[in-house]
């Protein structure tokens, strides 16, 4: 069997694609069976709610970091996790969400809606839900096609505000302990540390390329970078 | 006329429905338990193997609500320095050594004096209070403590004229402990008056039990109609004060944490809506009730302020 790590046959990322996928599932599964048998100690639904919100969290960051690690790597395919690594990053936020509707809140939308317009963190994590929404209902190649590559790629990037928003939603929830939202934070910011720079290297490179046409010579030409 | 015998059965020793259910399950696990717990037994010092419940008399100020269950009790602390999750301080509050224990009570008093934790056990009668408790973060619980009234402590040392306020200084060792999440020794305080209320407790221990450590072992507050945080434990020195003393949590969040601390529905919290909580072991919320059901007890302690200022 060839397992070219570079160029994986379409097999071989149809399995990996699986592994992914159950992995994706299995906190969702543990939580399930942790509820069935009532083993999420004294307050189960304060335990589902953190955990379906943090695993919302790690996904999105994971899904994050496919650009990076494919760059490094040089791993062009991982490219193809992408779309299911986003997808379960807003399941999870869907749970948690529904959680609090639902488990937590029982449909009282007036004290819904009090916390939305009253409580930071509540407002900044309902924020970060609702822009996940479009992502979430444009990522098939349907969509790419209908919109056409460039305006979903600036759709798309409301991703980079929807993390920061869903780390400050952390950060905010927490008494007095930041570690967990501090870490967090940091993988951002070097997640969009490292995409600030690439534009910037790119944006340099642009400067340095001479024009290639002859009847410019010599002519003062202002080049401005591509929004 | 109607002879009514108050049960001579403590509420806490009623055995819970569920526990009663499961009970021969329960004989065929502590089979193997007690083998294993035979071999601990032996290797313990004196001091540990001595008896750990205590003997009590209920108390008028009880309220009758259904118990929250001793697992969730004792698993489900806020107590920081062993640790922010909830489950933490159940893990790692062992560490704690709790005898020997002294409180020291000075301050602006007529007889300051170290009181040793066996002295304070005989200091009053022991009673059991079973008190709502409501912590900030919006869940609650009923608990069956152990213990006896400040006050008793504080007529002991006859407070000055000047005393206007108590501060509660916490056991704080940072060997053991976690730093750098508050201010840490954790301290509290209250109004002179709320100090010498009958419904604030010196608790010594809970479900019939002395305190196991996470609880805030070997002796803890209770002010049932302040928020948990007001509730102080592990305290090593009370100390009676003329200005208000400073508080930990109000130290670390004044906005969020006021002096008083009192549960009330109507003054938002920019985290958690203070209107409900969840009582542990309930799928829904209920509504918060002012002072936390203790409004017809405690009120009076406040009026003519504005609690919306005084937080």
């Amino acid at each position: 069997m060839n397992l070219s790590l570079k160029a994986p046959s379409a097999g071989t990322i149809a399995a990996v694609k699986a592994v992914v996928f159950v992995l994706c599932l299995l906190p969702a599964l543990e939580l399930a069976l942790g509820w069935q048998a009532n083993t999420l100690g004294a307050n189960p639904i304060e335990t589902i709610t953190r955990a379906s919100g943090e695993w919302a969290l790690r996904l999105l960051l994971i899904t994050l970091a496919v650009t990076p690690l494919r760059r490094f790597s040089g791993l062009h395919w991982l490219l193809r996790l992408r779309r299911m690594l986003g997808l379960f990053a807003f399941a999870y936020a869907f749970g948690h969400f529904t959680i609090y509707l639902w488990l937590d809140q029982f449909f009282d939308w007036n004290a819904i809606a009090l916390d939305i317009l009253d409580r930071p963190f509540i407002t900044v994590g309902f924020a970060a839900f609702v822009l996940l929404i479009p992502l979430a209902a444009t990522s098939n190649s349907f969509a790419i096609r209908r919109l056409g590559g460039r305006r979903w790629q600036a759709l798309h990037r409301s991703v980079y505000a929807i993390a920061i928003f869903a780390v400050l939603h952390f950060w905010w929830l927490v008494k007095a302990d930041i570690g967990r939202p501090l870490l967090y934070a940091s993988i951002l910011a070097v997640l969009l540390g490292l995409r600030g720079w690439w534009r910037e290297l790119e944006r340099r490179r642009q400067l340095s390329v001479p024009p290639p046409a002859k009847h410019l010579e010599k002519k003062v030409i202002r080049l401005v970078p591509r929004q | 006329m109607l002879i009514h015998k108050p049960a001579d059965v403590l509420p806490s020793e009623i055995t819970p429905r569920s526990l009663f259910e499961r009970r021969r399950d329960f004989l065929a696990r502590s089979g193997a338990g007690l083998v294993a717990g035979a071999a601990l037994w032996h290797g313990l010092p004196g001091a540990a193997r001595a008896s750990t419940r205590l003997q009590s008399v209920p108390s008028a100020l009880s309220t009758t609500e259904p118990l929250t269950e001793r697992d969730a009790v004792t698993t489900y602390n806020n107590f920081y320095e062993f640790g922010t999750d909830k489950a933490d301080p159940a893990r790692n509050a062992h560490k704690m050594a709790v005898r020997p224990w002294t409180v020291n009570v000075e301050g602006l008093v007529g007889k300051p004096r170290r009181f040793d934790i066996d002295e304070l056990l005989r200091l009053a009668p022991l009673e059991e209070r079973i008190y709502r408790l409501r912590c900030v973060e919006a869940w609650s619980m009923v608990v069956p403590w152990v213990g006896f009234p400040l006050a008793a402590l504080l007529k002991e040392v006859e407070p000055l004229g000047s005393a206007k306020y108590v501060e509660f200084v916490t056991h704080y060792d940072p060997k053991i402990m976690i730093r750098d999440v508050i201010d840490w020794p954790y301290t509290e305080g209250l109004r002179l008056d709320e100090a010498m209320h009958p419904l604030t407790l010196l608790a010594v221990g809970v479900y019939g039990e002395v305190l196991p450590n996470q609880n805030g072992a070997p002796l803890r507050l209770v002010v049932p109609w302040k928020y948990g945080f007001k509730s102080a434990k592990s305290i090593v020195t009370i100390r009676l004060t003329e200005k208000e003393p400073a508080t930990a949590w109000n130290k670390f969040a004044p906005q969020e944490y006021g002096f008083y601390s009192n549960v009330n529905p109507q003054v938002r919290h920019p985290r958690w809506t203070q209107a409900t909580e969840r009582r542990i072991g309930e799928l829904r919320k209920r509504p918060t009730q002012m002072f936390n059901g203790y409004a017809d007890q405690v009120a009076s302690l406040y009026q003519g302020m504005d609690l919306k200022k005084f937080y």
